[in-house]
């Protein structure tokens, strides 16, 4: 079969890193590619070099055979080549449409000409179910829709080469299978497509073929028929890795956090919170699944002391904290790892040492009436980054300058330093790679082990049914669901979440 | 009192300020929407000013001494541009240092070639078109007929239109809101952000040749805040052409409004409130939220 797609001994450096080191990866035509690797592997580089987003510092591009030189998006784009980025590229103000046609516009007597576009564009979304409505603002369509918008943009600009990059980090497993329906959908109508993913089962189900990157280099090319998940994730980290959290059943002990009949109008004057009552013992992890934005931020954050629900209570140990503030909460016995790192977490101008001690800076240990202990804040710190294996191993770093997963894991060290009761994870291995989060499951795990409280929030369904003990489903603001235990199908879960079996059973008890 | 004060010469009064307003606002709105925040619209209008004057005194001609105030306001935006989308500059410092400058070198040409530090010398007005209806009221009737006020409302129109409804004001808008989204379809930040600066200079270099024509010369310092006010206005538009030049219409209003009555015998510190007053009251009252490009002041970084 002809190459697609011939990246030919690529090299990328920045300023002191070296992102894609002598790469050579070739994609047949008509085919769906997988390229794996952790984070910061280079595989972004990579295809945003092929993109004309970035200008290698050596090697060959090759397009359906031919040599090409690609200085920018529009030398990719009329190769045929699309790109639906990580984060999405595009303007929020505007319409779907103006969006899709942007930068390739019909006009007729000066002004932009729409009509042409519309219907060109309705044949091409019922020929491949990319159902969108043309005149929404996109800043008023959910995720799942904003990359259909992504990818008919790419088609519209007749693109037969297609990439992807992370495309269900944001979707829920519903989305994802219509996803892949419309990939495969694309690739009957022979167009090549790349998919840059870290999720295993995703590159197994999908994909032809997959090529692992590690540290900037190819370090395997194989078959999908021909391998596995286990293989893939031990070339992707270099060593075997443990995709399984492994855990014991365990007896919780007595309710730590316990939430009655939570709701709360946020500003706008919308109901986010309806009703919600839930308990974590000591001892158990109880995970809440949700499609974002069902209240799940709205009720990490009034139990974190961060808004003021508008009624209901919530008691730590049987101490009621609604109406303190955060500091006063964690004091009651909260730890929080916030859902947003970067806005909440950390301080990404301070260094590690100064990142953990947020929060516990007021103390006599770390705190003199008039200046900081800096002797007992580094040592804190140096003993925090060797028992959560931070890197670099240097207090002194500013966090900025860290990768995802060692952010994270900057924050967990902090909050679980606190000597809490309760633990509240929202997200904690968003952006993550594999490696880091088998250590932060373990230490999630570690933690229930040793008495602890778990509330865990998370959109990845995967890390839901690993960790927890029991399941509560979030929808609409309210909990629709909570499973007593882990043994639950992800279609299924993926139905409350998206309300449709709630109505069912609402159905079938009024009829 | 009622009627002598809105008279007609209110009315030519109102919109002998609101037209150079207007004029700035719009200019602001075209940076903005591409990106890039013009508080030098202050300077441009000053140089705008003084060129249209110079331009003018040596050829005779008001005609020629639009076209060098227009020339004069591309020549001080092309610097803001060149600072803030090539240095990548902070783009509030490069506005001040601009109004800073423009203050200066206005100041050192005049006593140059007009050997005072005040005012230059006397240059004509811009020719009126006759309107029938007026001509008992001189005045009124000579400014009505001022070409700049018919461009004007045209270019207000048509702004409108440009920005909302054409390919280029698509891309503008996409470069001021994203910049990376619009350079991965392939469009060019730096040349719409370009565009959308330099049409802010020569829409407020006009404005500058309006405020000379009207004085018949150039004094110091002539621009006077109106950069600000016109930037003022431009957010309480919404940064929509029509939105802008309603603003201006409003403060255009509120200003002669004050003028009018500083003779009524009205306590003047209660008078001179008006246009501030009138301000926040709309502001608070009848706009709602104003939402700023989303990447409006931010420069755009390639390779990050």
């Amino acid at each position: 079969m002809p190459y697609a797609i011939e990246l030919l001994n690529i090299t990328k450096r920045f300023a002191r890193t070296v992102a894609n080191d002598n790469v050579t990866l070739k994609v047949s035509a008509g085919t769906i590619h997988a390229l794996v690797g952790e984070n910061g592997a280079g595989k972004t580089t990579l295809m945003e070099t092929l993109y004309g987003l970035y200008q290698p510092d050596g090697g060959e591009i090759r397009i359906h055979e031919k040599k090409v030189s690609i200085r920018s998006p529009h030398d990719s784009i009329s190769l045929g080549i699309g790109m639906v980025h990580q984060h999405f590229m595009l303007v929020p103000p505007l319409t779907a449409i103006e969006n899709i046609v942007l930068g390739a516009e019909e006009t007729k007597n000066a002004l932009l000409d729409l009509k042409r576009a519309t219907a060109e564009l309705s044949e091409l979304s019922s020929r491949f179910a990319l159902t969108v409505p043309l005149d929404e603002k996109v800043e008023n369509l959910g995720v799942g829709i904003q990359q259909r918008v992504e990818i008919l943009k790419a088609i519209y600009r007749k693109a037969d080469i297609l990439v992807l990059d992370e495309p269900t980090a944001v979707l829920t497993p519903q989305e994802s299978v219509q996803l892949f329906r419309i990939l495969s959908e694309l690739k009957a109508e022979g167009k090549t497509i790349v998919l840059i993913t870290h999720k295993l089962n995703e590159v197994m189900s999908i994909s032809d073929h997959v090529s692992v990157m590690r540290r900037g280099k190819i370090v395997g090319e194989v078959e999908t028929a021909s391998t596995s998940p286990q293989d893939l994730a031990q070339m992707m980290v270099g060593r075997p890795v443990l995709l399984r959290v492994e855990k014991e059943t365990r007896q919780p002990g007595n309710p730590v956090l316990v939430v009655n009949g939570l709701s709360h109008v946020d500003r706008r004057g919308i109901t986010v919170l309806k009703n919600v009552s839930l308990e974590v013992s000591s001892g158990e992890i109880l995970g809440i699944a949700g499609v974002e934005g069902n209240g799940q931020s709205q009720l990490v954050e009034c139990i974190a002391g961060l808004i003021k629900p508008s009624s209901g209570s919530i008691t730590i140990d049987g101490i009621q904290i609604v109406g303190l503030n955060a500091r006063e909460v964690f004091a009651r016995g909260l730890a929080h790892v916030p859902e947003d790192r970067l806005k909440r977490g950390l301080v990404v101008d301070m260094d590690i040492k100064e990142n953990l001690i947020l929060g516990m800076h007021t103390q006599a240990r770390f705190s003199s009436r008039l200046a900081l202990r800096r002797k007992a804040i580094k040592e804190n710190a140096e003993l925090l980054i060797t028992k959560y294996d931070v890197r670099p191993m240097n207090s002194e770093a500013l966090t900025r300058g860290l990768s995802g997963g060692n952010q994270q894991k900057v924050i967990i060290a902090r909050e679980l330093s606190r000597a809490a009761q309760l633990i509240v994870a929202s997200q904690p291995t968003r952006g993550v790679d594999i490696g880091g989060i088998e250590f932060i499951h373990r230490t999630l795990v570690q933690a229930r082990d040793s008495g602890k409280a778990i509330l865990l929030v998370s959109a990845d369904l995967n890390e839901i049914l690993s960790l927890s003990d029991r399941i509560a489903v979030m929808y609409n603001g309210e909990i629709v669901r909570i499973f007593p235990d882990n043994r639950i199908e992800e279609s299924e879960l993926g139905m409350y979440m998206t309300g449709s079996k709630q109505s069912e059973e609402k159905g079938a008890s009024n009829g | 009192m009622i009627s002598q004060i809105f008279s007609l010469a209110f009315l030519a009064q109102t919109i002998r300020i609101t037209v150079p307003y207007s004029l700035a606002s719009l200019g602001g709105v075209y940076s903005e929407r591409g990106g890039v925040v013009n508080i030098a619209l202050e300077g441009i209008i000053l140089n705008g000013a003084f060129c249209a004057t110079v331009g003018t005194y040596y050829t005779g001609s008001p005609l020629f001494g639009v076209v060098c105030g227009i020339a004069g306001g591309l020549l001080t935006a092309l610097i803001h541009a060149v600072v803030t989308i090539h240095v990548k500059a902070d783009q509030i410092i490069s506005g001040i240092a601009i109004n800073l400058f423009a203050v200066g070198i206005t100041k050192f040409v005049l006593e140059i070639l007009f050997h005072s530090s005040s005012n230059s010398d006397r240059i004509p007005g811009l020719p009126h078109i006759h309107l029938g209806f007026i001509e008992n009221q001189p005045d009124v009737a000579r400014l009505l007929g001022n070409p700049l006020v018919l461009a004007t409302i045209l270019i207000v129109v048509a702004s409108q239109f440009i920005i909302f409804k054409t390919r280029f004001g698509l891309r503008l808008r996409a470069v001021g809101e994203n910049p990376e989204a619009a350079d991965t379809v392939g469009i060019s930040v730096v040349l719409y952000r370009y565009l959308g600066v330099l049409i802010s200079g020569a829409l407020a270099g006009l404005a500058g040749a309006w405020l000379a024509f009207d004085q018949h010369s150039f004094t110091d310092g002539m621009s006077a805040g109106r950069g600000y006010i016109a930037l003022a206005a431009m957010i309480v538009g919404k940064w929509n052409p029509m939105g802008a030049a309603a603003a201006c219409l409003l403060f255009g209003f509120a200003e002669s409004l004050q003028i009018q009555l500083q003779g009524a015998g009205m306590p003047t510190q209660f008078i001179q409130m008006i246009p501030y007053v009138a301000t926040i009251i709309v502001l608070a009252g009848f706009i709602g939220k104003a939402v700023a490009p989303g990447a409006d002041g931010v420069p755009y970084e390639k390779e990050k």
